[in-house]
C-alpha cells in the first residue's frame, strides 16, 4: 500500500487488524524480521517549506534523501548530522527517504560535534497505530512546549507510528574541509589521540580509526571544518598536538577529504568484508579493549572510539564481550535466520523493557506496526 | 490559575506521613511545620503561591526512592523541586503535595576529560558544573540566566537553554544518561559515556518532560573544552525589521555565531538608565559573538560587520578586548533588572521562526497600545527565542489579569506564525491552559499516555503542562 497522503494513511490504519509493515525507502532492512502487508511513505513526498534564513526546512517523510540533499546544497546548506547511505554496507536498493533517516535516527561522523538526528529534529507530524494523526514538536530551534516525541520517534523504526511529515534544522555547508591523518597507530594509541584532539579548542567534527589490515597500516582521520583560514589554522595547531603520535599527514583538498569521510560515515571498508555486521555504542575509552574482546574480522572506530563498527564470524552474538561494559550491540547486518536467532536491538533490563512495552502498547495498541523489528 | 482542590483524605495522612518519612530520613530533611514549609510555597513565578503539606529533603538515591515509595503506596501527589528558579510555576505546589527537594544531591561523582563526561547529582546547580571542570579549561554549555542558581534538576525537567544554544543546543543535546526513580520508587539507568541509546530515545521524552515522569537524582553531561577566546560585536539598527533581516543574513553567510542577542528600544532606554552601559540611541541592537582563536574572531567579525553594513546601521562597536566585551554585555545581562526597576514584569518565552520577527514586533507593539501596558523585547534571535517583558503594577488590582491576557495574545500569535508557546522556560502552571492553541486534543492525548506508562496513578508534579480539564480524570483515578 502506499497511501497518498496523512489521512489515507489513518484510514489504513484505522481500518486494520493485521500487521503492517512500514517502509520508506526499503534501504535499510534492519531489524527483526517483520509480517505483513508493506506500507511505504514514498507517495508522501516534497518540501513543504523551506526558510534558509531560519535553519530550517519541512519534508514530507517519502521524500527521497538526494532530492533533500541536493536543495540545501543550491542553498550552501546541508543536514549536519551526515546520515550515512546503508545500500552498500546492506546490499540493499531502491531510493533512501527522509522519513526513513529519521526513523532509523541515522547520525554519521559528525555526531560528536553537531548532534544525532535526533538533535536536529524539530518537528514530527505521524499516524499513530490506531490511526490518529498527531503532531509534535514545530519547525522552531527551541521548544520545550509539552512531552518530547519528537525524539521518541527519532530512532522507534516506525514502532510508535509511521512519519508522514519531518521538520529539520540545518547548517551552513563549510568553506573548507581537512583530514589531519595519523599513520600507524595501535588502536589504543589512536583513541588516546582522538580523544586529545576531540579535548582542544579546535572544534573536530570528525575522529576516526581504521587499524591496519593486511594490506595496508593504521590511519586515525582528525576532521576540521570551517572558513579556509580558520581550517588552516587549526590543522597546524592539531599537527603541533599531535606530533608526539608518529606520523602525520594532512589532506586540505575539501573534495579529497570529503570522500574520506563519506567512506568512513557509509563504513565502507569494514562493510567490504564477509561476515555478520555490528555496531557498537560505547565509551570512547574503552573502545579499544572491547575490540579486543570481539574477535572481529575486520573493525572501523568513529566517534573518537565510542562507535565501534565490527565484521565478526557469521551468527556469533558478541553481546557478551559487553558485559561489564557500559553500552549496546545492534546486529545490523546478518541472514535472516540469524536474525531470528539473535536479537537486533541490545536486551533491555526489565525496568526500562517494561517502559518500551508500555509505550509501544500505548502508540500502537493493535500491535500492527513493524511487530518484530525491535523485539 | 485553577489549582486543584486539596484532598481532604490526604492532608488527614500528614501525621502518618512524617512518620514514616522519619522513619527512612534524618529528621532535619524531613519538614513540616507550617513556618518552613512556607519556604517551598513558590518558585520564581512569585504570582502563585501555595505552601505544600510537607517538604523532603533527601541525600541520597535511596533516600529518593524510599520517599516516592511511601507516596506512591499513599496515594500522595509529589511535586519535585530543583532549586526553585523556575519562571513557568514548574515547582508550584499543591496543598496536598509533598515537596521533594534535591538540593542536598549536589555531589560531583565523576569527571573524565578523556570522555568528555562529568557525572552529577541532579541538585548541583548549573554553574558549579561548570566550576567543577574550568580549572581543566573544559566547560558544560547550556547556560540558562539563573545558571548561578538553577539545579541540572530543574534544567533537565524543562530541557533548559541558555544564550548560548545557538551553536551548543539546549539541555536535551548535552544530556547522555540519567538515574532516575520511578514513582513506585523503582530505579532506572538509562544512557551514560555513549553517545546514542538503545531502542527508543527514553532520555529524549524524559528531558523536558517537568518532573512528570520520574526524579532524576544523576546525570551525565557532555562537558566540552573551552574555546580559545570569544569576543561579540555590538550593532545598533534603526528598525525591527532590518536588524531581523541581518540576522537571517548573518545566519545564511555560513557563520555560526554562539549568540545572537537582540534588544529593542524599550529595552535598551531600560537598560541605559540602570546600568550606563553606553548603548546607542536606537530601534534595535544585536550583540553577536563568535569564538575561536584571536584571529578566527576577527574575521568572523568582519564577516559580520560587512553584512551589517550593508543594513546602515546606526552603531557598529567591535569588541577588542576582555573589557570591551564585558561592557557590550552589562547592558544586555541587566536587562531584566533594568526592567524590573520600572516595574512588575512578567517574562514571556514563545519562539518564532526567525523570519518572522518583524511582523512578531510589529504586532507586539500594536497590542501593547491596546492593553496600555508597556513591553520591552530581549531575546535570543538566532534561534527565535522571545522573551518579551510586559511591565505591569502588581499593587494594582486587574492588572496582573491584564497582563497575563496581553501575555497569552502574544504566545498566542507565536503558534499562529508558526512558532511555540515556550522555548526554554516550560509550561508550568503559566501556559498549562493554552496547550489547545498549539496541540488538538489527539496531540495531548498522545502526551498524555506518556505520562500514564511512567507514573500510572499519576502523581508526579500533577496539574501541570497539560489543560487542567484534560487530566481530571486521571488524577482522580
Amino acid at each position: 500500500m502506499n497511501p497518498a497522503d496523512e489521512l489515507e494513511l489513518a484510514e489504513i490504519i484505522q481500518n486494520t487488524t493485521a500487521p503492517l509493515a512500514i517502509r520508506g525507502g526499503g534501504t535499510r532492512p534492519i531489524g527483526g524480521p517483520v509480517a505483513g502487508e508493506t506500507v511505504t511513505t514514498t507517495a508522501m513526498n516534497g518540501v513543504v517549506l523551506y526558510e534558509p534564513g531560519s535553519l530550517t526546512i519541512v519534508v514530507r517523510a517519502g521524500t527521497p534523501m538526494a532530492d533533500v540533499e541536493k536543495l540545501l546544497a543550491q542553498n550552501g546548506q546541508r543536514l549536519a548530522f551526515e546520515p550515512m547511505d546503508h545500500r552498500p554496507m546492506l546490499g540493499s536498493t531502491g531510493t533512501p527517504t527522509i522519513g526513513g533517516v529519521v526513523a532509523a535516527n541515522v547520525s554519521g561522523p559528525r555526531r560528536i560535534q553537531s548532534g544525532a538526528c535526533r538533535d536536529f529534529l524539530l518537528g514530527v507530524r505521524f499516524v499513530d497505530g490506531a490511526g490518529n494523526i498527531i503532531k509534535n514538536g514545530g519547525r522552531v530551534m527551541k521548544n520545550v512546549t509539552g512531552y518530547d516525541l519528537v525524539k521518541l520517534m527519532a530512532g522507534s523504526y516506525g514502532t510508535l507510528g509511521v512519519l508522514t511529515e519531518v521538520s529539520l534544522k540545518v547548517l551552513p555547508q563549510p568553506q573548507a574541509t581537512a583530514s589531519v591523518i595519523l599513520r600507524g597507530l595501535n588502536n589504543d594509541d589512536a583513541q588516546k589521540a582522538m580523544s586529545r584532539a576531540l579535548g582542544s579548542p579546535f572544534d573536530i567534527s570528525g575522529a576516526a580509526h581504521l587499524p591496519a589490515d593486511e594490506t595496508s597500516g593504521s590511519e586515525t582521520f582528525i576532521r576540521v571544518e570551517g572558513f579556509d583560514s580558520s581550517v588552516a589554522y587549526r590543522v597546524a595547531q592539531l599537527k603541533d598536538l599531535l606530533k608526539s603520535s608518529g606520523d602525520i599527514a594532512v589532506q586540505t583538498d575539501s573534495v579529497a577529504a570529503q570522500k574520506q569521510w563519506s567512506d568512513i560515515r557509509d563504513v565502507t571498508a569494514v562493510s567490504a568484508v564477509d561476515g555478520d555486521l555490528w555496531r557498537l555504542s560505547v565509551k570512547p575509552s574503552d573502545g579499544p579493549a572491547i575490540a579486543r574482546l570481539l574477535k572481529a574480522k575486520a573493525v572501523q572506530f568513529d566517534w573518537g572510539g565510542g562507535l565501534i563498527w565490527a565484521v565478526v564470524q557469521k551468527r556469533t552474538d558478541l553481546r557478551s564481550a559487553l558485559q561489564g561494559f557500559n553500552g549496546h550491540a545492534t546486529l545490523v547486518r546478518a541472514n535472516t535466520s540469524t536474525r531470528r536467532q539473535i536479537a537486533t536491538f541490545q536486551p533491555e533490563p526489565a525496568p526500562l523493557a517494561a517502559l518500551t512495552r508500555g509505550l509501544r502498547a500505548k502508540f500502537d495498541p493493535k500491535s500492527i506496526l513493524n511487530q518484530g523489528l525491535m523485539g | 490559575m485553577e489549582m486543584p482542590i486539596p484532598d481532604p483524605a490526604i492532608l488527614a495522612k500528614k501525621s502518618s506521613l512524617i512518620d514514616q518519612f522519619l522513619a527512612v530520613l534524618p529528621s532535619e530533611a524531613v519538614i513540616f511545620d507550617e513556618h518552613e514549609t512556607r519556604a517551598y510555597e513558590c518558585d520564581a513565578l512569585t504570582a502563585y503561591k501555595c505552601p505544600p503539606m510537607l517538604a523532603v529533603l533527601p541525600s541520597t538515591t535511596q533516600e529518593v526512592s524510599a520517599i516516592l515509595r511511601i507516596c506512591h503506596q499513599e496515594g500522595v501527589p509529589v511535586v519535585p523541586r530543583g532549586s526553585g528558579t523556575s519562571l513557568a510555576g514548574g515547582a508550584l505546589p499543591t496543598a496536598d503535595c509533598v515537596i521533594l527537594g534535591v538540593a542536598r544531591l549536589n555531589d560531583v561523582l565523576e569527571t573524565d576529560y578523556e570522555n568528555r563526561i562529568i557525572r552529577v547529582q541532579s541538585g548541583r546547580t548549573n554553574l558549579s558544573v561548570t566550576g567543577a571542570v574550568e580549572h581543566n579549561e573544559f566547560f558544560y554549555a547550556p547556560d540558562p540566566s539563573s545558571q548561578l542558581a538553577c539545579a541540572i534538576a530543574g534544567n533537565i525537567a524543562m530541557n533548559s537553554g541558555g544564550a548560548h544554544c545557538l551553536k551548543y543546543g539546549v539541555t536535551t543535546n548535552n544530556l547522555m544518561g540519567v538515574r532516575m526513580v520511578m514513582m513506585d520508587g523503582s530505579v532506572v539507568d538509562i544512557g551514560g559515556a555513549h553517545l546514542d541509546a538503545s531502542g527508543l530515545d527514553l532520555l529524549g521524552v524524559i528531558c523536558g518532560s517537568e518532573g512528570q515522569l520520574g526524579v532524576v537524582t544523576e546525570a551525565t553531561l557532555r562537558i566540552l573544552r573551552k574555546p580559545e577566546g570569544a569576543r561579540p560585536v555590538l550593532i545598533g539598527f534603526d528598525t525591527n525589521e532590518v536588524a531581523g533581516a541581518c540576522v537571517s543574513e548573518i545566519i545564511r553567510a555560513g557563520i555560526l555565531p554562539v549568540a545572537i542577542e537582540f534588544m529593542d528600544r524599550p529595552c535598551i532606554r531600560a537598560t541605559e538608565n540602570f546600568a550606563h552601559a553606553g548603548y546607542p540611541d536606537c530601534e534595535a541592537l544585536l550583540i553577536i559573538e563568535v569564538e575561536g582563536s584571536d584571529s578566527e574572531i576577527d574575521d568572523q567579525l568582519a564577516r559580520i560587520i560587512d553584512i551589517a553594513n550593508v543594513h546602515n546601521p546606526v552603531e557598529i562597536r567591535e569588541s577588542k578586548s576582555e573589557a570591551e566585551s564585558a561592557k557590550i554585555w552589562l547592558g544586555r545581562k541587566s536587562a531584566f533588572g533594568a526592567m524590573g526597576q520600572i516595574n512588575d514584569y512578567m517574562c514571556l518565552d514563545g519562539t518564532i521562526p526567525v523570519s518572522s520577527l518583524p511582523h512578531v514586533l510589529t504586532r507586539i507593539k500594536e497590542m501593547s497600545g491596546q492593553y496600555g501596558l508597556d513591553v520591552g523585547n530581549v531575546f535570543h534571535a538566532g534561534d527565535g527565542n522571545m522573551h518579551p517583558l510586559i511591565l505591569f503594577d502588581a499593587n494594582k488590582p486587574g492588572d496582573l489579569e491584564l497582563c497575563e491576557a496581553f501575555g497569552a495574545d502574544i504566545l498566542r500569535l507565536c503558534v499562529e506564525v508558526g512558532g511555540c508557546l515556550t522555548g526554554e522556560h516550560g509550561v508550568g502552571i503559566e501556559k498549562r491552559d493554552l496547550m489547545h492553541t498549539q496541540y488538538n486534543k489527539q496531540d495531548l492525548q498522545a502526551q498524555l499516555s506518556v505520562k500514564d506508562v511512567f507514573d500510572p496513578k499519576w502523581l508526579l508534579n500533577p496539574a501541570k503542562v497539560f489543560p487542567l480539564d484534560s487530566t481530571t480524570s486521571r488524577r482522580a483515578a
